[in-house]
């Protein structure tokens, strides 16, 4: 699969300080891409650089087969945003909002009410941006970001400071998103998110890229301990080491035969670090 | 073209919508329809306080307005979503511009019939505020390309703005102030005003006026070969 997105090298400074630090990622056509990192790591920096907001000081970006300081108006067309600040229009209806942007973009009326439902915003269309909630704007700025159906989606934490059932849409709108094919490239500090939507991650800490692959791939990678937790009926827990390399496997696969025959075990767990752990272990810190 | 129209029409929108941008519009002519039909004082000349609104609306309305719309764009990104948008700076400055251009030249109309300008004056009159008007927006849009946000506005629009439609009335009480504002536009545009219907433009003060908007149009470049839109 071709790549939308390729940043190679890129460092950006700004005065003395060093924002980015040799960020290198690709990210492939109609995947979902999660960039996590703790505010302040430099994930909106990147996303600016990949639209061609920001020159970097350094190294190359390309987005959509074009040096991305290079995209020019008609190239935005094929590219949807969502940044941190919705840039939505508070005194104009949900509707005058993305009629607006249906003219800039030579889309027919008709989809700004099929953008509208999908977002499940068709009821609240006719009123004031500056009246929704906080969840409903959101929404909004992705309604108008899908509305020109681009290649890629860049998405600046779409779910922060919502409430669960308002990330369930969203997400569920990214998920629909890109079984259409769009590639999206998201940042997030929410690791279950990440781990729910995307298929690559990179782990960004202070500027430097820290990981970068699969979420089930990084978690395995770190999985040091290599045990599985298992609980019984009455009420033990009990942690067993799996690792071939530790030489442990047989007595634990007997341990299981035994409490299996007996009928006792309740669950089994395995014990491979989440994100968050695994952002720990790499920085000392927590990704939030 | 089609993003010129879309700009103004979401401006002209947005605008009805805005208390206190489209009060810049009204307040002169209202005042000046209240005025001139309740308040006689003797001596005082025919249609007084329309020449004397005309001149502080057009230093007033356009600038306050067009700086502030511009300011807000920015604060609420909205300018920066527009401009990844295929629209030029250009096209979104052209289709604001218009827009409340548009707006003054309302009011316009409306100070030029309480001031029963008639036929070709009343054309005249609104000449003079268009080219007053486009004088000022050059200036608002300055301002507003140069502040990163409304406050920041504000506290530029305001002292320019008091500067610009105050000279012209400071101007009659102080000879000083009456010489170095011949300099300044709105003192023109209320010699113009002045003079309408009773002589002939001098092309003096509509080449200080025509200056006035090269200079703000230097100015305006200027800032945003500087600060660019976003």
């Amino acid at each position: 699969m071709e790549d939308r997105i390729v940043l190679t090298n890129v460092v950006q400074r700004f005065g003395e300080k060093e924002v980015l630090k040799d960020v290198t990622l690709r990210v492939k056509a109609g995947e979902i891409f999660g960039l996590l990192g703790p505010s302040g790591a430099g994930k909106t920096t990147i996303i600016k650089i990949m639209t061609g907001q920001l020159r970097p000081t350094g190294g190359s970006a390309v987005t959509n087969g074009v040096p991305a300081a290079g995209l020019t108006g008609k190239m935005y067309r094929r590219i949807g945003m969502m940044m941190d600040e919705p840039g939505l229009y508070g005194r104009l209806s949900c509707y005058d909002n993305l009629k607006l942007f249906a003219r800039l973009y030579a889309v027919p009326g008709r989809r700004i009410r099929e953008v509208l439902e999908k977002v499940d915003l068709s009821e609240a269309a006719g009123r004031p941006v500056e009246k929704l909630s906080k969840g409903m704007k959101g929404r909004l700025a992705l309604a108008r970001a899908v509305m020109n159906e681009p290649d890629i989606l860049f998405l600046d934490e779409p779910t922060s400071g919502l409430d669960p059932a308002a990330t369930r849409q969203i997400h569920e709108l990214i998920l629909e998103e890109q079984a259409k094919g769009t590639t999206i490239f998201l940042t997030t500090h929410n690791m279950a998110e990440a781990e729910k939507l995307c298929h690559n991650i990179a782990l960004l800490h202070e500027g430097s890229i820290l990981e970068y692959g699969g979420p089930n791939e990084i978690c395995r990678k770190y999985n040091h301990k290599k045990q599985i937790q298992i609980r019984l009926y009455d009420g033990r827990h009990l942690e067993a080491c799996c690792g071939k390399d530790m030489g442990c496997g047989r007595e634990t696969a007997e341990m299981i035969k035994k409490y299996l025959e007996q009928g006792l075990i309740e669950t089994i767990h395995s014990t491979e670090p989440n994100l968050e752990s695994v952002f720990m272990e790499l920085t000392g810190r927590q990704l939030v | 073209m089609r993003n010129i129209g879309a700009i103004f029409l979401k401006q002209a929108k947005d605008t009805m919508k805005n208390k206190t941008i489209l009060i810049q519009f009204f307040m002169f002519p209202l005042l000046a329809v209240v005025m001139e039909n309740f308040m006689t004082i003797e001596g005082m000349e025919e249609h007084f306080f329309v020449r004397m609104f005309s001149a502080m609306y057009v230093g007033m309305a356009p600038l306050v307005s067009m700086s502030a719309v511009l300011a807000e764009e920015k604060e609420t990104c909205t300018l920066k979503m527009l401009l990844m948008s295929d629209v030029k700076p250009f096209e979104y400055l052209l289709g604001t511009g218009s827009c409340i251009w548009l707006a003054c030249m309302t009011g316009s109309c409306v100070l030029g019939l309480v001031g029963e300008y008639e036929g070709s004056v009343f054309f005249s009159f609104l000449l003079v505020m268009a080219l007053g008007t486009a004088a000022s927006l050059l200036v608002g849009a300055a301002v507003g390309t140069w502040s990163r946000n409304q406050m920041a506005a504000a506290s530029l629009s305001v002292p320019l703005m008091l500067v610009f439609s105050f000279l012209p009335m400071l101007s009659m009480f102080n000879e000083t102030i009456g010489r170095i504002a011949r300099i300044v536009y709105s003192e023109q545009i209320s010699i113009l005003i002045n003079g309408l219907g009773q002589q002939a433009a001098e092309p003096g003060n509509i080449a200080i006026v025509l200056l006035n908007i090269a200079a703000a149009f230097g100015c305006f470049v200027f800032v945003y070969r500087r600060c660019g839109l976003d």
